[in-house]
């Protein structure tokens, strides 16, 4: 049985349009984009083609700017140890908030043991940032700040914009990953106003293991792989051809079906969200509209675990994605969501359903109709639900 | 990533429920990760004659309770007292190493609900039912890096393998 994917932050399948041009890319037998000879400037320019394409997803002013990378969380490392080390001479202060995404938080902790200094600032209850805070941690040290674009587990999207207003004032580096967000929200880094922006294809229905970094003209970042002059000398190693022409392609399927994406995704969002009373009672949704993805909802449902109802929904036919600590290799309650303040017990039933464009509205019926059976069964097993 | 014996206690567990007016009753939880497990006992001429589980958890929380209550029932209490983890995670033909814990969580609850129909008997009443809340070891008896796996000494506060800090429970 074919499981139905409510998990797309975990993984988008591969557009059938990209799948063609991956192909088509493998049985072009590429050569070296480096290579001087023909053949090594046809790989180049098939390159610089994808590296448009990304650039202009974004709204990048120059190709130029777009580094292409094994995926997002290369991108982040690259991002933000690429900015520390470039800009220690002017200080070894960073800025950056409780619920970014672990490549950050260990990227942070990393250079925290190599001497840097790291301010965390915590989150409201919606999972936002306070401008303001950012305002008032930034030092004459500071040399970075980072702060996601949308979260991973919640869906809040940030007050990037705001932000930047100060990071630019300050004339500091300013960092946002929006892995989650490139391909399913409208994406323009020069409203954003952000320096470095790390992305990911999968997000937009490519290939995973590619990705790219968003480095504004101007802004000092030191490669995070030395050797040869790929990527504008920004990033050594014999390029992921058929990765890098594939995101090229999604990325421009995505800029062009992009309000039709957010469409579908809204509707099926809200169709789950309005209809969930009618399943179940007694849960909390931690993703707040109106600054949230379309395609992300969050929700613990008190008094039952979510790998249970993971497991119970996968023999269903469902596929879906939870935060409770017992699905972490560590056994630990996520730190997002406990940084929105919720219990360690509501963190235990936390479930994250992320739409796609493979699902449909019947599908989400379907999940709300078997939902409410495992929640029923699980209730009935334990000792905090009390009718 | 759960074998057939445990996806089968957890889809069908066995003797769910409350006893009302137990004889025992124990309760545990993990504050770590927020697990709980609640045993009921009915002894009868020193033998568990009713046993009933409530479990809010994982899946392998809910079939370490399955199991536990199967091989806990009709044992005496003598024999019951000697059920251990070690016990419970063999009859369930082995768990995720990452969930080891949890069994530790099922003969916890037992024992106190042991000790617990022991201590009634023995006339000490209590307006609430046991509950142990202290829980230091995460993978059995040895400890264990959350993060990357390595092994740990008892009290470290810091991974040296990989750049974690670390809090009291691992």
């Amino acid at each position: 049985m074919k499981l139905i994917n409510f998990d797309h932050i975990s993984a988008n399948p591969i557009l059938p349009e990209v799948k063609e041009a991956m192909i088509e890319a493998i049985n072009n037998d590429y050569h070296n984009p480096s290579s001087q000879h023909r053949a090594g400037e046809q790989a180049a320019a098939a390159i610089e083609q994808a590296r448009q394409s990304v650039a202009k997803l974004i709204n990048a002013a120059a190709s130029k700017e777009i580094v292409f990378t094994s995926g997002g969380t290369e991108s982040v490392n690259h991002a933000i140890k690429g900015a520390a080390l470039a800009n220690s001479e002017k200080g070894k202060h960073i800025v950056t908030s409780n619920i970014e995404h672990n490549a950050v938080i260990r990227s942070l902790r990393r250079l925290k043991s190599a001497g840097f200094r790291v301010t965390s600032l915590a989150v409201d209850k919606t999972g936002r940032v306070d401008p303001h805070d950012i305002s008032e941690a930034i030092t004459d040290e500071t040399i970075l700040v980072s702060i996601m674009h949308s979260n991973n587990e919640t869906g809040t999207i940030q007050p990037i914009e705001e932000i930047s207003r100060i990071t630019r004032q300050k004339k500091v580096i300013f960092h946002t990953d929006a892995v989650d967000s490139v391909g399913v929200v409208p994406i323009d880094v020069q409203k954003l106003g952000v320096d470095l922006l790390s992305m990911a294809a999968n997000t937009f229905y490519g290939p995973s293991g590619v990705g790219g970094l968003y480095i504004r003209r101007g802004t000092r970042v030191f490669p995070l792989l030395d050797g040869g002059v790929q990527e504008n000398n920004k990033r050594a190693g014999t390029e992921n051809l058929i990765g890098i022409i594939a995101m090229g392609k999604a990325a421009d399927i995505a800029e062009r079906d992009l309000a039709a994406r957010l469409a579908h995704l809204k509707r099926l969002k809200d169709k789950f969200i309005d209809e969930l009373p009618d399943y179940i009672d007694e849960y909390i949704i931690n993703t707040h509209a109106p600054y949230s993805l379309p395609n992300l909802v969050s929700i613990s449902i008190k008094y039952i675990e979510g790998e249970s109802v993971l497991l119970m929904l996968d023999d269903d036919g469902f596929a879906i994605s939870t935060r409770s600590a017992c699905a972490t290799g560590s056994l630990r309650a996520s730190h997002v969501l406990l940084s929105l303040g919720l219990s360690h017990a509501d963190a235990q039933g936390t479930l994250v359903l992320s739409f796609g464009m493979d699902n449909t509205e019947a599908d989400v019926t379907a999940l709300l109709e078997s939902l409410k059976k495992v929640v029923t069964t699980l209730r009935e097993i334990s000792p905090l639900y009390k009718i | 990533m759960y074998n057939k014996t445990v996806m089968d206690h957890f889809r069908n567990p066995r003797n769910v429920g409350v006893i009302e007016n137990a004889d025992g009753i124990g309760e545990v939880g993990n504050p770590l990760c927020g697990d709980m497990m609640t045993i009921y006992l009915k002894v009868n001429a020193d033998r568990i004659a009713d046993i009933k589980f409530q479990t809010f958890g994982c899946g392998s929380a809910i079939a370490v309770s399955s199991m536990l209550t199967e091989i806990a029932a009709g044992k005496t209490i003598a024999e019951a007292k000697k059920i251990t983890n070690k016990d419970v995670a063999a009859a369930l033909e082995g768990l995720p190493k990452n969930k080891l814990h949890c069994s530790n969580l099922g003969a916890d609850a037992l024992h106190m609900a042991i000790q617990d129909y022991e201590d009634r008997k023995a006339g000490i009443t209590r307006a609430e039912p046991r509950r142990k809340d202290e829980h230091v070891h995460t993978h059995g008896e040895k400890c264990y890096c959350p993060y990357c796996d390595i092994e740990l000494t008892e009290n470290a506060t810091f991974c040296d393998a990989c750049q974690s800090s670390l809090k009291e429970e691992h």
